[in-house]
């Protein structure tokens, strides 16, 4: 569904990708790992029309998402949780939550829409009106990827969602990824906490100074000794 | 102290008119990022909007704002598809630069077609009922400044509650808060850019009338106004429409209390002292959020 062919994106002189190609078919979970600065953020700000790439092609569905402006690429199915959550913090998580359902197509379902997002998150709903400043970080991140939910997305791409989250939070969260791509959404996971990325994914990429360096069943990486002693820790690479 | 009484009073009804000023010049900076140096002068517009449809057409002129604020919607809106559209387009710096000089240059050539439309002379509205007074004890309220307060208050109200729940109002604070993430929800920022330099636009309009038929406008009152309007600003700080307007009425007061205590000249100083005292104290203002 989603075709990344030979993505170039620079940032001034500095380098950020360098012929990345990657796919995601319908109702995968894709995994992308690496460390940090490894270009996985510019990839999904590619795909998300925030960031121009210099060379190379993003199909999604057959169609060139770089020839579509930004806000529209949110009608063509395709929504962000960008990393730092970035909600509008003066405003409710109701108002959150709605402006989600902004672009047309998601507007005609947001009554559903939120229903199934209070369902995942339950907590939200107690606190839909409250101001969105002052939930905590692990509410937040629900309601950001609640607010992602309500754009009916048939692909979902998350940058970073447990960052900074308390870990039985970072399950819930996990979980209701679980639930969201059984329903037939699909997910590209940017996850800096590998073990649980690869035991969710389908399959993942491995991204290292802007170029892709491994790639495969989210179970196999997991076994994969260099996998292990990159990312996994000193003490799994002897396990 | 009757006189400390009414001056205050005179400067409570002025504040509410800076408050109005104040709130259309703040919902473009808060959502463009842009300083409109030009919104004086489209205050000024609005009050020559006002006096021309009174004078050759005869129409009231808290009547005339049902005409003046769809009319300066218009034009705001013409002023961004032709002008501030494209400052929006570049990045921080060259935006700062290039709407300095575009604004810049928009305040010298409105202020130029007024001279020409209507002369340097001083014009005020002056209605068959201009002259009423409102007595309470002491105190003499003139009733068009005392309309025009509540006018200004209502039309704060009104931005404020289409900003909390309509669907667009929404979309604009969405987007002077972080438009990356608006993007990202769908909204196209560049709709929501073109809503609220209108917006800011009619508010000038409307505040510009009122201006004509409390006091009197010339084409030069555009540079003191987009000044006053700075200063309710800054004071106020971004993100709060009625705290814009209760900042607004302090100035106002502010002003009053000052030309009472050091002589009329020093009137307009309290204001600069007021914004510098702000920046230094309190850079986000009274109301706004303070910088993470």
């Amino acid at each position: 569904m989603l075709e990344v062919r030979g993505l170039e994106a620079a940032y001034g002189d500095v380098p950020a990708l360098s012929g990345v190609t990657l796919q995601v078919g319908a109702g995968e979970i894709v995994a992308l790992l690496g460390p940090n600065g490894a270009g996985k953020s510019t990839l999904l700000g590619c795909v998300s029309g925030l960031v121009r790439p210099r060379a190379g092609t993003i199909f999604w569905e057959g169609e060139n998402l770089l020839a579509i402006a930004p806000h529209l690429i949110v009608e063509r199915g395709l929504a962000v949780v960008p990393e730092g959550r970035r909600l509008f913090g003066s405003m409710t998580v109701e108002d959150n939550l709605e402006l989600g359902a902004f672009s047309p197509r998601a507007r005609a379902a947001r009554r559903e829409s939120l229903e199934r997002v209070f369902a995942l998150f339950p907590d939200l709903r107690a606190r839909r009106r409250q101001v969105v400043r002052a939930l905590s970080g692990g509410q937040q991140q629900m309601v950001a990827v609640g607010r992602a939910l309500m754009a009916s997305p048939r692909l979902l791409m998350l940058d970073e969602p447990s960052l900074g989250i308390a870990p039985q939070l970072v399950r819930a969260i996990l979980d209701a990824l679980v639930e969201i791509n059984r329903a037939g959404v699909a997910i590209l996971l940017v996850e800096q906490n590998v073990r649980a990325a690869l035991t969710l994914a389908h399959r993942a990429y491995i991204l290292e100074g802007g170029r892709v360096v491994g790639e495969g069943a989210g179970a196999e990486l997991l076994g994969d000794p260099h996998v292990r002693r990159a990312y996994l820790g000193p003490l799994a690479a002897g396990r | 102290m009757t006189l400390l009484a009414q001056q205050i009073v005179l400067g409570l009804l002025l504040g509410g008119l800076y408050g109005l000023a104040a709130a259309g010049l703040s919902l473009v900076f808060g959502v463009l990022k842009v300083l409109n140096v030009a919104h004086g002068e489209l205050i000024m517009l609005g009050g020559y909007g006002a006096y021309w449809l009174f004078a050759l057409l005869g129409v009231d002129p808290f009547a005339a704002l049902l005409l003046v604020i769809p009319g300066a919607l218009l034009l705001g809106a013409g002023l961004y598809t032709g002008l501030f559209g494209f400052v929006v387009r570049a990045h921080e710096e060259t935006r700062i630069k290039n709407s300095l000089l575009v604004g810049f240059g928009l305040a010298l050539a409105l202020h130029a077609l007024a001279v020409r439309l209507w002369t340097a002379d001083d014009r005020s509205i002056s209605t068959g009922y201009g002259g009423a007074v409102l007595t309470v004890g002491p105190i003499a309220i003139p009733l068009i400044r005392l309309a025009s307060l509540l006018v200004a208050l209502a039309l704060i109200a009104g931005l404020h509650l289409l900003l909390a729940r309509w669907r667009w109002g929404k979309a604009i604070r969405a987007t002077a808060e972080d438009w990356q993430a608006a993007l990202l929800t769908g909204i196209d920022i560049r709709r929501a850019y073109l809503l609220a330099f209108a917006l800011g636009t009619a508010l000038a309009g409307a505040a510009g009338t009122l201006v004509s038929v409390g006091y009197s406008i010339s084409p030069s009152i555009g540079l003191e106004w987009t000044l006053k309007a700075l200063i309710v600003v800054v004071l106020a700080g971004l993100g709060s429409m009625l705290g814009t307007f209760v900042a607004g009425l302090f100035v106002g007061v502010a002003e009053a209390l000052s030309a009472a205590a050091f002589g009329g000249p020093y009137r307009e100083v309290v204001g600069l002292v007021i914004f510098l005292v702000v920046l230094v104290l309190r850079p986000q203002g009274l109301f706004g959020r303070a910088p993470r």
